[in-house]
């Protein structure tokens, strides 16, 4: 068996180009949130380190790095080094299978701009969102503190509820493309229209759920901050509660792209074939456009959080499991019922 | 039950109608809320650079006053001292040599005067005492400090510069 080094290079730079982006985008997100929530709230936000505070993420990572490593006496070892890098590690494997743009051509090389094109590509970023609980209830079970076990318990049983939801809005996506690769749904709504047209509640379903998964507002119970002292993290501190907090923007960003490739056309945009520029251009204009539209969600992401108080607990699962279930349901059996009928 | 005011406003115990139940169109009207305030005036200043204006009564530093010849005009009377209920000043007086006529407005002056701006809280009430309008309390406040005896504020802080070398100069 020959090894194709050309191969592996160009994959090697792709997923560290992708790493970097999710980290960076990570990093800016921070300040992005802080910047928000002070226009929100009529301040003006960081604007001391750099020009506009731009400097103000690697402040802060810097402080995080130079903070006092503690980890408590009765604590797990292992399990607790164990749950913020398994946290990080799942945040930034879903990134992926995530279509960042169509095909580069150089030097008559076709490159494609998804680090992995899986036929499965929908269900490997279930399996390994399904894992992301794991660093979360880790770090809460290592901890040996009663605050974080409650807190990872309730992270552990809300993700886990949310998720149904969000894999049944999912179904009857799948029902219209008939595919799981997430470049052929992209492919697919570049020459039709976006997915949000034909399934605009399971965009609203899986949208809410993408919150809860994501550990946003109104769905931050497990880090309630003024309930639970800061929740499954309580114990953490320097940069394994960086990796934490990291965790949680990557998933932001992933799901907010997943969003993007699934219901509005990923790296295309409207008139995307009919410009008459060259591949490359065109190809670097639709990661263009992906990313602005990833922008648009982190922003709603960060809106909703500035806006709207948290809900109870038992309203979250009542949400979960008598509203958001049923009507995924009920999606899935319309969205059912059309493609049938339009086959027969 | 007799309401005491006329004010009173009985809570809504209702059960939420369905529009309510869905949340979204409150989360909506809330979200408009938030996004007009992204482009109102904002509240906040950038402070070292752009200082918003003390209230014309308002409360802080204290100087000792000298009069038109440049002589300081606290005779070390302790009335300020007396009146301060933080007792934050403490003085010790002495008595004007011949010659030091052009230094000390009457013959006897304080030698030492200390604020301790850790313990005042700024009422004023030494500036009321004060018969001899030596001590007034200025629009500037107590700058940070890294040690408490940075605080503590002698004669060569609070004394006003000399309005004849100030000409001079």
């Amino acid at each position: 068996m020959t090894i194709d080094w050309y191969f592996i290079l160009e994959k090697l730079i792709l997923i560290s180009g992708v790493l970097a982006l999710s980290l960076i985008v990570a990093m800016y997100s921070t300040w992005g949130e802080r910047k928000v929530a002070a226009v929100i709230q009529d301040r003006r936000g960081p604007n001391r380190a750099g020009p506009l505070g731009l400097l103000q993420p690697l402040a802060d990572g810097g402080k995080l790095f130079f903070k006092e490593e503690i980890i408590p006496a009765s604590s797990h070892r292992f399990l607790f080094i164990l749950g913020p890098s398994l946290a990080m590690l799942v945040a930034c494997m879903t990134s992926a299978v995530i279509p960042w743009g169509d095909t580069l051509v150089i030097a008559g090389q076709e490159i494609s701009l998804q680090v992995a094109d899986i036929n499965i590509g929908i269900l490997y970023i279930f399996g390994v969102v399904s894992l992301g609980v794991y660093g979360i209830m880790l770090g809460g079970w290592a901890s040996n503190n009663k605050y974080s076990l409650l807190a990872s318990v309730r992270a552990a049983s809300q993700i886990i509820s949310y998720e149904l939801a969000m894999g049944l809005s999912l179904i009857a996506l799948l029902m219209l493309t008939g595919s799981l690769s997430l470049k052929d749904i992209v492919e697919q709504q570049r020459h039709g229209l976006w997915n949000v047209v034909y399934q605009p509640l399971g965009f609203l379903i899986f949208l809410v759920c993408a919150f809860a998964e994501c550990n946003r507002t109104p769905f931050d119970l497990p880090e309630a901050e003024n309930e639970l002292n800061g929740g499954y993290h309580l114990e953490y501190s320097s940069m394994k509660l960086g990796f934490y907090l990291f965790a949680e923007y990557i998933n932001m960003f992933v799901s907010s792209a997943l969003m993007a490739s699934l219901y509005f056309g990923g790296y295309s945009f409207p008139g995307m074939d009919s410009l008459g520029l060259p591949h490359n251009v065109v190809t670097i204009l639709g990661f263009l456009a992906l990313f602005l539209k990833i922008l648009v969600f982190l922003f709603l992401f960060m809106w909703v959080r500035w806006t709207i108080p948290r809900f109870r607990y038992d309203q979250l699962m009542r949400l979960g499991w008598n509203v958001m279930i049923p009507l995924a349901l009920l999606n899935m059996l319309i969205t059912g019922a059309i493609v049938l009928f339009r086959q027969g | 039950m007799q309401a005491l005011t006329d004010r009173v406003k009985p809570v809504d115990r209702r059960p939420l109608t369905f529009m309510e139940k869905l949340y979204l169109p409150a989360i909506w009207k809330g979200m408009a809320i938030t996004f007009k305030h992204i482009f109102q005036k904002k509240a906040t200043v950038s402070y070292p650079e752009e200082k918003r204006p003390f209230s014309p009564v308002f409360r802080g530093l204290h100087i000792l006053n000298r009069d038109e010849e440049g002589r300081e005009r606290c005779t070390a009377c302790g009335l300020c001292a007396v009146a301060c209920p933080a007792e934050a000043i403490t003085m010790e007086a002495a008595e004007r040599k011949p010659g030091e006529e052009h230094l000390y407005r009457e013959e006897k002056y304080a030698a030492s005067y200390e604020i301790n701006m850790l313990r005042c809280i700024f009422c004023g009430f030494c500036e009321e005492a004060c018969p001899k309008d030596a001590i007034y309390l200025t629009e500037t406040f107590a700058p940070a400090n890294y040690q408490r005896k940075g605080f503590i504020y002698g004669k060569e802080d609070l004394l006003i510069p000399d309005p004849k070398e100030k000409q001079t100069v």
